[in-house]
């Protein structure tokens, strides 16, 4: 089977010369469910710019469904492999800016070259899947940061993508904005990689974890075994919140864990 | 964050003016503004056609005037100054209750009030009936370069954001004690419009890398209402028309 995501020996600088990326080897196969763990400036973001190439490796390679991002691809492969994979930004507020909801969520469609009624069903259909299609026709800056970031979702669900990568999509969210979130992202079987710090939320969406500190993979396993172990986690300045558990047992699939608050 | 959330100088409705797509609209206003400004200002009758023409618009689309007078008064500036004209202007002069006034200034005087009083009532039309939304898509359908109506789109949209911006950083000034009324607060906005430009750089990188991320290649593309049919624009045009018809007849008779 052809990995979703194949990165071999990624390294990227920065232009002024600061290493962003050592030597990268990550793969992420169809369907999975992965969590790019780590604190703050390890590179978690600059990793993700290098999977629809808004950046591009300095050294090593990045695969996406076999199509190979190289420092000179086409411009068509550039385009493909950015349709291929969706990335949701972290504020809403950057990726949202067309005037309506409905337009911003035909925007990505659009520039993919969809048009006319297939168009309406990407945006009814997107719209649909993250509960939005009754505010379709408002301006996105008079929504809830809730329905902001579920919007954002939507623009990336439309351009229909094979991987989808979100960048902390739990920050400013409030508990239900939380849940609801999760219960849309649950429901979507494309492949996903979340970005974030938040290890509870990483816990429940993904299976599969990785630590990346000061632009170096340090770790790649199970998520629930990796979140388990304090000195890994201490010694790559993550922890689990004051008060959170982890599961006793591990569900097999990130379908089955409960999306519901616990009873009692 | 309540559903009626529209631009403050959008009247919403459902009258033909409202459904007019939104390049006719321009077209319609910019013709009739060029229409009152090139129309000799010594034709009083004329000025009082293109009212008349505007005020029957109101009654068709449903603006009440009570809901334009409010709204004229960013015009205050302009009749400040046209009112020291006719004291400033030299040549002949009447006198008025004892003012003494110069013909020319007062000439003057009334052609700018009278026609920017109704460019502003025809833009204040324009925007009441034309949802900000619309507009992008009627520019372009009107040719205008992608890159002007791309900014016209991201401004419509990031203008909102920065005042909300703006007004945070008031907020969170004034809570730290600082006085608005003092000129010491002058110092700390400067300071803010800095800080602030810095952040709207960086964010503008922000959306771009998103817009690129989702194929951006140049240019929004324009989807939404159809385009304006010829019936449609005949009869969006009526207006512009009889404007154009009134300014030639003051040329005329002059």
């Amino acid at each position: 089977m052809t990995a979703a995501v194949h990165l071999e020996g990624v390294s990227f600088a920065y232009p002024d010369g600061r290493a962003a990326l050592h030597r990268i080897d990550l793969t992420v196969q169809p369907g999975e469910r992965v969590a790019v763990l780590g604190p703050n400036g390890a590179g978690k973001t600059t990793l993700m710019l290098h999977l629809n190439g808004i950046l591009t490796a300095t050294e090593g390679s990045v695969t996406v469904g076999g199509l190979e991002l190289s420092r000179g691809a086409s411009r068509d492969t550039v385009r493909e492999v950015r349709r291929r994979v969706g990335i949701v930004f972290q504020d809403p507020d950057d990726q949202l800016f067309m005037p309506t909801v409905a337009q911003d969520v035909a925007f990505g469609p659009v520039n993919f070259g969809i048009t006319g009624t297939a168009l309406d069903e990407r945006v009814h259909d997107a719209l649909a899947a993250v509960d939005m299609t009754a505010h379709s026709d408002r301006n996105p800056a008079h929504l809830s940061v809730g329905q902001r970031r579920r919007v954002a979702l939507a623009t990336v669900l439309a351009c229909a993508p094979d991987v989808l990568v979100l960048d902390e999509p739990s920050s400013n969210l409030d508990p239900v904005a939380r849940r609801e979130l999760a219960d849309v992202l649950l429901g979507i079987d494309t492949t996903h990689l979340l970005v974030t710090h938040d290890l509870p939320y990483a816990a429940q969406l993904c299976t599969r974890a990785v630590i990346l500190d000061e632009g170096h993979l340090v770790a790649d396993g199970p998520i629930l075994e990796l979140l388990g172990d304090p000195a890994l986690l201490a010694e790559y300045r993550l922890e689990l919140p004051w008060g959170f558990r982890l599961p006793a047992t591990d569900p097999h699939s990130p379908g089955e864990r409960s999306v519901t608050p616990p009873i009692g | 964050m309540g559903a009626g959330h529209a631009h403050p100088l959008y009247l919403d409705g459902t009258s033909p003016l409202h459904r007019l797509p939104a390049e006719v609209e321009i077209v319609c206003a910019v013709v009739f503004v060029f229409a009152v400004v090139a129309t000799p200002r010594e034709a009083f009758w004329a000025f009082a056609g293109y009212l008349a023409i505007l005020i029957v618009i109101w009654r068709i689309a449903g603006i009440p005037i009570r809901w334009i007078g409010p709204r004229m008064l960013i015009e205050l500036p302009f009749v400040t100054l046209a009112l020291l004209l006719p004291f400033a202007e030299g040549g002949a002069r009447v006198t008025v209750l004892g003012l003494s006034l110069s013909v020319a200034g007062l000439y003057a005087a009334w052609g700018i009030l009278v026609k920017g009083t109704l460019g502003v009532l025809v833009s204040l039309t324009l925007a009441a009936t034309t949802p900000a939304r619309d507009l992008p898509l009627g520019l372009a359908r009107l040719r205008v370069p992608a890159m002007l109506t791309t900014i016209v789109v991201l401004m419509l949209r990031y203008l909102d954001l920065l005042t909300a911006e703006v007004e945070r950083m008031r907020t969170a000034r004034l809570s730290r004690g600082d006085d608005p009324r003092t000129f010491r607060q002058i110092g700390a906005t400067a300071r803010g419009v800095g800080g602030l430009f810095v952040r709207s750089y960086e964010r503008g990188e922000r959306v771009h890398l998103a817009m690129l991320s989702r194929g951006f290649t140049g240019s929004v593309p324009t989807v939404g209402a159809p385009p304006a049919t010829a019936a449609l624009w005949r009869a969006g045009l009526v207006p512009a028309v009889c404007t154009v018809g009134i300014c030639v007849t003051a040329w005329v008779l002059r």
